[in-house]
């Protein structure tokens, strides 16, 4: 490993819905567990209201990895906005595989309002393997060729 | 491709116009899409007078989907008034598909089927060309609708089977997949950074039915507008997953991309991750609903923790 590489602290953002995962990080911080600082999270009502292009959004911007994390199976608070999103996040997926975006960048999880372990879990592990991939300069290389643009990714 | 044969015109054009004639007399429909032929080969074409039908052609040449007319997009041609439209068994899964999303009502249209054994590649042709292995169109190979079941008429007798094309499309996506990420990386973002952003490929789409495309939000602007290898990354995902489990395989995206893009390699793997994941096949059925927007308790999730 490379000192850029040890020094290198990814910057991930998560996309966790209202009713479950956001509790469940509320609950990891109130429980004062340690986790990676990395993460950035942002709260929509339901895994559902999830575009795929959210996580496109997100590497544009400069994320080096992306969370997607919301109510388990049967739990949904609208009976079934996980269910519609885990046929879309599994198809895109997929086709980012095929493209060439390592997997590894994207972490997808159900953490539940009581699983503060779990989310602390599920961050440290994504950090972890996202600080082995080390930054995700291939998607930055595709930004266009003026200091607007770079400015954004600049911590 | 000089030596090739040329090739005469698929059975059942007599009876295509015939049956094109007695409902633009009969006042069933007010006008007909269909192919005819032009100075540079094959086209689409409308016709509204019934002494017109004579023109109607189909032979190899004949490779545009012309479901794209139905597209609710197009209000011009709707304006027309109703419709009567020849289609090959992949432009019927076109049609299925806007019934299927509530586009189309069965009696907006009457179909005339004509059964295909293949077309060509190339539609600028003087004269229709016999299939061969090199100017085949590769989606033809493996087709699963040439007794197409959706339509009012079917016209011509049954073809024999198109011949397999040099390359297969599964063929260049199985080779596609077996590359390492990173040489993945490397392709489709070089063949992206082709990208002009005309949007030909949606506007050409039967299945692109969006009044607004997102691409054209800019409040906020999910995808850069301009034509640099980011926006242009974003604009073919995203055209692409908004096509999965609803793509009918037409090719017509990848014929009109001006800069020579293989989508047909992307939205044929997005046909293999709905059929391997969720068993799904697009067919001509308008009651089997699509795989997105649809969903399973005990769909796959192993790529979730």
């Amino acid at each position: 490993m490379t000192d850029a590489q040890t020094d290198f602290e990814p910057r991930i953002t998560a996309f966790v819905c209202n009713w479950c995962t956001y509790t469940g990080a509320d609950l990891a911080g109130t429980s004062r567990l340690h986790m990676a600082s990395n993460v950035r999270i942002i709260r929509l009502p339901c895994t559902g209201r999830i575009d795929p292009l959210f996580i496109v959004k997100a590497f544009e911007r400069g994320a080096d990895g992306v969370i997607v994390s919301g109510c388990h199976p049967a739990d949904c608070h609208y009976t079934s906005g996980n269910y519609h999103a885990r046929r879309r996040f599994a198809v895109f997926h997929d086709i980012m595989g095929f493209v060439g975006v390592d997997p590894g960048r994207m972490t997808f999880s159900w953490v539940s309002a009581s699983e503060g372990a779990k989310w602390k879990d599920v961050v440290d592990e994504a950090v972890s393997k996202v600080r082995e991939l080390g930054p995700y300069e291939a998607y930055r290389a595709l930004a266009p060729d003026d200091a607007s643009a770079t400015a954004e990714v600049t911590p | 491709m000089t030596d090739v044969a040329t090739a005469p015109a698929y059975t059942g054009v007599e009876d295509m116009r015939r049956i094109a004639r007695e409902l633009l007399e009969a006042g069933d429909v007010r006008v007909i899409i269909g192919w005819e032929h032009a100075r540079r080969g094959a086209r689409p074409v409308f016709v509204s007078d019934p002494a017109d039908t004579d023109k109607l052609i189909f032979d190899t040449r004949c490779v545009h989907n012309l479901v794209t007319y139905l597209n609710p997009r197009r209000d011009a041609v709707a304006e027309l008034g109703k419709i009567g439209l020849v289609v090959k068994g992949c432009d019927v899964k076109a049609v299925a598909g806007l019934l299927r999303e509530a586009q189309l009502t069965r009696d907006d249209v009457v179909l005339i089927g004509v059964r295909c054994g293949g077309v060509l590649e190339e539609n600028e042709l003087p004269a229709a060309l016999a299939l061969t292995p090199e100017n085949v169109a590769p989606r033809c190979h493996g087709c699963d609708n040439r007794e197409p079941t959706l339509t009012d008429h079917l016209v011509g007798e049954p073809q024999p089977e198109p011949p397999r094309p040099v390359m297969t499309i599964d063929e260049r996506v199985a080779a596609l997949d077996a590359q390492p990420l990173e040489e993945r990386w490397a392709f489709w973002t070089d063949q992206f950074s082709k990208c002009v952003r005309c949007y030909a490929c949606r506007q050409v789409c039967p299945l692109c039915i969006c009044e607004r495309c997102i691409v054209e939000k800019t409040q906020p602007q999910w995808i850069e507008s301009s034509a640099h290898p980011r926006g242009n990354f974003s604009w073919n995902i995203t055209r692409a997953i908004h096509l999965a489990g609803r793509c009918v395989d037409c090719g017509e995206c990848e014929r009109f991309c001006p800069v020579g893009i293989p989508l047909s390699l992307l939205n044929r793997k997005l046909q293999h991750i709905v059929r391997d994941r969720y068993d799904y096949t697009v067919s001509d059925d308008p009651e089997n609903a699509a795989p997105i927007g649809d969903y399973r308790l005990d769909d796959q999730q192993e790529f979730i923790k």
